[in-house]
């Protein structure tokens, strides 16, 4: 039988290797089980993230051959298997061991999204959509936060620094599902403008190109939302309209208001009360989660 | 525009380390193939563009040769000095250089502030990134919030600049049937022109600003249904950007160049029936 | 990563957290009990054992069960009910199928609220699609991948709300106070091994189900049974255990993706099973129950799909169970696929543009994974192990368990679904009793004075355990006992069960019990899958025994539960839940009564039946 080579990242953050696992070729395999069967063989504690399997949850991204791709819908026989097959983690985000990364960045993000806020209830099933409406929508909500057009962003994937004011694309995606929204009420438009970055995308479309879900990022979201903000801060006429049409949504500075960055506990927010009432104030913080885990939306 | 300043947004924790090698990329496909393609294709349309918007000759193919056809880089030719029988019917007087150079600002303007033609060179030239996986060649990086590449969101209005010189090369391509002193006919002038003029149609209404205001704007389609019918009729021909970009951006060049070698007389368009 | 044994830890030194309301698991049953508890203002903490969002949930596809009468005005709760307890062969909990038929609409309508998107029909309501064993078109759903608006929505509602979600984070034992009540739980994070406490006035498991343990299945690495063990352990009832959903139709080919789900949207949507000989066999196996509201020819059956009033139903959609056992005794028979299945056929009966649009995961699916595409070829299909209908024993108004302070919801649940599921009814139980378990947990916090305590030696004992494999080397590999548990489970208590194997099956979990105490784990705490994989065989060896013993007590065929020996229902059976508790260190099944259903129900199925 025909063997093939996996050159797998192994290391944390104080650095790491990529190490070669000779491991026989089994017809109808994806990258996936050739990991599992590394795992139950030749290295036990060889870290990677999965769950279903089946390319619904978006667990199990990493870079193969250099490539962001999702290693369980990656199948063997798509690769060049005469030389070795490359598994790295994602990029752009901080490694915690071997092929898993703190993606907690992703997390803070999540919670800097206003909400979706109707004008009425809907809680007694009144709300009314045609399909049209809902079709846009339903694209991006197709997303299974993989995170993989996070990790090809070059905006964040070769500059650290502009994290602290780029949402990424996964957003990008949740901000046009919302302001499409044909019952929404919030203008989040400044806010993409002035906090969430997308000036900062170059349209460079990469986001698209891995998108597993094949959601058109580009074309149908982050290009759309960049129209929508020449109505709102660069179109002159557009402003004029504006002012004599009455402005029908809440401005960004409300809408922000609901935004769950308000609502959820900081990294700072949870420390503090961990110290307060957890039964030791002095546990070590280097070892603990807090410093480490990928849990930005519990005490990260 | 409403101000966010005294609204704190939510700390991100900066400086991890990242896993993997510090390399450019991991990829071993041929990733380079097709920026160094846009470059070398674009760099060789700028090439004869320019000498050709620079020859101010050889650019229409008028009566004496029993036609009308002009390049699209000339039209609408508006100086005083365009050759008898391009003229639209008034001039600039004091326009003294070439007269593709008064015009082809706008279709440049249009192209360059392209959302295509902005990945393509962004990641052919600028090399911010070359391709998918591989690292940008910059050191920082601030995309299109400042001067000035936030002109580009000027796009929406070299689009309709745009309109106007499709309408411009429609009638160009409507004129070209016109064969003076043989009555109307077809030659393979006309179908050139035609065909150019197509193309740049197809290009402008597969535009993303067109798609929006077309009805990308709007959050109910249900309450608009004609706008609604508009974008969906224009939302796979705008998938299909890139290719109607390429297209269009090759056959304006080859217009150019025909109209060009028949004013020349290099060589004698046809006429067909 | 420290790698300091646990025998030095100092209690004080391990990280602690204390709440109101802590609810384990985070798919759709765990955030919506998590939305409940912070929307009335208690402090509300979120724990699972992957990433948010990632949790089995995103898996279902077909939608969500609700009689909203969208299509079919003529639905509403009562044949719902009445749907639901059919399909469960009358083992289900009245009060809570009942509960869950009237309060499902409103559930529904809450997501809306919240920002879900589902498919609507032409007047802009909700769409509903018809599936097996529901007598309407009844689920409201989003093209094939429901489950995944689902999470999605109750995940944006939770973040914004502020909930604290602590991820990946494994939960080893619940804790208990001097009183009996469950009072914390104690666990480590995986990325860094470092141990966690919570202290809590209530706590709501809604860890899912058990899949993990067959060979075939459709669950995910997360499917280990945690919560049943959990609960069992900490003095809880579980009933129904014996009762496990095979779905009829999970992928079988290639190898690597066998058992991954097909959903059930393809029959519903017209997709017909064939054998090998191309006969559509379902006519061949309508069982007595079904067969007066069941077509008995293919031209009826066709016609049902655009008049439900004047046909009946196509034997596709026979409740999940029936059509299991019908493709297993076809490929038994010798009339199965290539690869051990049968042949779902959807693409000579619909057009490539309505499956595409109807079913757009199902084709990506079968297009990257298999290399079929279903709008031109069929499918090949089998059953998989799928749904756990058993579990935690709870209260029908308010999902508490039998030891106070802890609450269950979801498929770690049980009682609605009988002995058989229908399609649907899962992802508006996680809604219906999600909320409920929300609603009982923040009652029962709010009535609690003083805090909880926990003692520091159950901490410890836990955290020792958990550690033990660190220490031991050489021993037994975890994948090894996984990969053994894994095939018993599939060969001897799989879809039809014998009483001999499943005597066998029970000597061998108890071998791979002994085996599982001399595991032995290499490596670092930090993110290490072998360790973690440890840390999971204990619940999975747990619920294994529980389904093989309840097995044993079933002396009869009902729903998910098959037994060759005795292959049909045994009306007496048909009155007891088999009910199994931990007393003093035993491992107790007896037969308890179910409750008694009121008159008035009973009529209502009386005259509903034809």
């Amino acid at each position: 039988m025909a063997e093939l080579t996996m050159r797998i990242w192994r290391g944390d953050p104080a650095g790491g290797d990529f190490i070669d696992y000779r491991i026989p070729e089994v017809e109808g395999e994806v990258v996936l089980d050739v990991i599992h069967r590394i795992q139950a063989g030749p290295a036990p504690d060889l870290a990677c993230r999965w769950n279903c399997k089946a390319g619904k949850c978006g667990s199990c991204s990493a870079e193969i051959n250099g490539r962001p791709r999702l290693m369980c819908m990656t199948r063997m026989d798509t690769l060049p298997t005469d030389q070795p097959v490359t598994v790295a983690p994602m990029r752009t985000f901080p490694i915690i061991r071997d092929l898993v990364t703190d993606v907690s960045f992703n997390y803070v993000m999540a919670r800097q999204v206003p909400p979706f806020r109707p004008a009425t209830s809907g809680l007694d099933g009144s709300f009314r959509m045609a399909q049209v409406d809902v079709d846009r929508g339903q694209e991006f909500r197709k997303c299974i936060e993989c995170f993989l057009c996070q990790d090809v962003c070059h905006v964040i994937r070769d500059h650290e620094e502009n994290k602290a004011r780029y949402s990424g694309p996964r957003w990008f995606i949740r901000f046009m599902e919302l302001e499409s929204h044909p019952l929404d009420t919030n203008d989040r438009r400044e806010l993409l403008r002035q906090r969430m970055g997308l000036g900062m995308c170059n349209i460079t479309k990469c986001c698209t190109e891995v998108c597993p879900e094949h959601i058109k990022i580009t074309d149908n979201a982050i290009i759309p939302l960049k129209e929508r903000v020449v109505d709102a801060a660069y179109d002159p006429v557009a402003w004029l309209g504006r002012k004599i049409l009455r402005r029908s949504k809440r401005s960004a500075a409300e809408a922000l208001a609901d935004a769950p960055s308000y609502a959820a506990p900081t990294a700072e927010d949870l420390a503090s009360r961990k110290s307060a009432t957890g039964p030791s104030a002095a546990s070590p913080s280097a070892a603990s989660p807090s410093a480490a885990g990928p849990s930005a939306a519990g005490p990260a | 525009m409403s101000t966010l300043e005294d609204v704190k947004p939510t700390p991100v924790t900066l400086g991890g380390t990242r896993g993997g090698p510090a390399v450019r990329t991991l990829r071993r496909d041929r990733w380079w193939v097709s920026p160094a393609v846009t470059v070398g294709v674009l760099t060789a349309f700028v090439a004869y563009a320019t000498w050709a918007a620079f020859q101010n000759a050889n650019y229409y193919v008028g009566a004496a040769m029993h036609r009308d056809l002009i390049s699209p880089f000339y039209s609408p030719c508006l100086a005083e000095s365009c050759v008898p029988g391009s003229h639209p019917g008034f001039v600039i007087t004091w326009w003294t250089i070439s007269p593709a150079i008064l015009i082809l600002i706008f279709p440049l303007g249009f192209r360059l502030t392209c959302y295509y033609y902005r990945k393509a060179y962004y990641r052919g030239f600028w090399q911010s990134p070359p391709a998918c996986g591989v690292a940008d060649g910059h050191a920082s990086y601030s995309g299109e919030t400042r001067f000035p590449l936030i002109l580009q969101n000027v796009h929406r209005y070299f689009f309709l600049f745009g309109l106007v010189f499709n309408v411009i090369l429609t009638i160009d391509a409507v004129m070209a049937f016109r064969m003076p002193g043989e009555g109307i006919g077809v030659s393979l002038g006309t179908l050139v022109l035609c065909v150019n003029a197509a193309l740049l149609w197809i290009y402008t209404l597969s535009c993303h600003a067109c798609r929006h205001l077309c009805g990308g704007n709007l959050d109910k389609f249900s309450k608009h249904p004609i706008r609604h019918r508009i974008w969906k009729t224009l939302s796979p021909l705008n998938a299909r950007h890139m290719l109607f970009a390429w297209m269009s951006l090759i056959f304006v060049a080859l217009t150019d160049l025909y109209v060009r070698l028949v004013a020349s007389g290099v060589f004698h368009d046809p006429k067909l029936f | 990563m420290a790698d300091t044994p646990t025998s030095t830890l100092d209690p004080a030194d391990i990280e602690s957290h204390s709440f109101d309301v802590v609810v384990i698991g985070a798919g759709g049953a765990g955030l919506r009990a998590a939305i409940e508890a912070k929307s009335r203002g208690l402090a509300t903490a979120l724990v699972c054992k992957s990433l948010l969002g990632k949790a089995h949930t995103v898996m279902a596809e077909g939608g969500a069960a609700a009689a909203m009468g969208n299509i079919w005005p003529e639905d509403n709760w009562k044949v719902h009910f009445r749907d639901t307890m059919r399909g469960g062969k009358m083992l289900n909990n009245w009060r809570m199928a009942e509960l869950h038929a009237k309060e499902s609409p409103d559930r529904i309508y809450e997501l809306e609220a919240w920002g879900a998107l589902f498919d609507r029909t032409k007047d802009g309501r909700i769409l509903q699609r018809d599936f097996g064993g529901h007598r309407y078109a009844r689920l409201a759903h989003v093209g094939d991948r429901t489950g995944l608006e689902l999470i999605r929505t109750l995940q944006q509602r939770a973040v914004s709300m502020g909930i604290e979600v602590f991820m990946e984070c494994k939960i080893l034992r619940l804790l208990k106070d001097s009183e009996g009540r469950v009072s914390g739980a104690v666990g480590y994070w995986r990325p860094t091994g470092e141990p966690v406490t919570f202290k809590a006035k209530a706590i709501v498991v809604a860890t899912g189900g058990v899949g993990r343990s067959w060979k075939y299945t459709t669950n995910s690495w997360e499917s280990t049974g945690d919560g049943q063990a959990l609960a069992l352990w900490a003095g809880a009832d579980l009933i129904d255990m014996e009762c496990l959903q095979f779905h009829p139709t999970g992928m079988v080919w290639p190898l690597s993706v066998r058992g991954i789900l097909v959903t059930e949207g393809v029959r519903g949507d017209g997709g017909v099973l064939r054998n090998s000989e191309g006969r559509r066999f379902m006519f061949d196996y309508i069982p007595p129950m079904f067969a007066a509201e069941t077509a008995d020819s293919e031209a009826e059956a066709d016609r049902w799909y655009e008049d439900h009033l004047n046909n009946r139903r196509p034997p596709e959609l026979l409740p999940r169970d029936e059509v299991a056992r019908s493709i297993n005794s076809e490929v038994k028979a010798g009339r199965g696929s290539p690869h051990g299945g049968v042949l779902l056929d959807i693409a000579s009966r619909r057009s490539a543009e309505y499956i595409r649009r109807r079913l757009p995961s199902m084709y990506h699916q079968f297009k990257e994974l298999a290399g079929v595409d279903i709008t031109v070829e069929p499918m090949e299909v089998g059953p998989t192990c799928h749904y756990m209908m058993g579990g935690i024993r709870v209260d029908a108004e308010t999902e508490a368990t039998t030891v106070p302070g802890l609450f269950s919801a979801g498929e770690v649940a049980a009682g609605l679904h009988g002995a058989n599921r229908l399609g649907g009814n899962s992802l508006s139980d996680l809604l219906v009793f999600g909320r409920r378990a929300g609603i009982g947990a923040s009652d029962f916090a709010e009535g609690f004075t003083g805090e909880p305590s926990v003692d520091p030696r159950d901490v410890l004992e836990a955290i020792s355990e958990a550690d033990a494999p660190f220490l031991r080397d050489p021993g037994e590999s975890p994948y090894d006992i996984q990969h053994d548990l894994q095939e018993s489970m599939q060969a001897l208590v799989g879809i039809i069960r014998t009483g001999s194997e499943l005597e066998q099956a029970l000597e061998e979990i108890g071998k791979l019990r002994e085996r599982a105490t001399k595991v032995s784990v290499q490596g670092g705490r930090g993110y290490n899958p072998g360790w973690n994989l440890a840390t999971d065989l204990p619940a999975m060896l747990t619920v294994s025994m529980a389904v093989t013993r309840g097995a044993i007590e079933r002396r009869e065929s009902r729903g998910g539960h098959t037994r060759d020996d005795f292959p049909n229902p045994d009306p007496e059976m048909g009155k007891v839940n088999f009910v199994q508790r931990l007393v003093d260190g035993e491992h107790l099944v007896v037969p308890e009564p179910l409750p008694e259903m009121p008159d008035e129900l009973k009529a209502l199925l009386e005259e509903e039946a034809h």
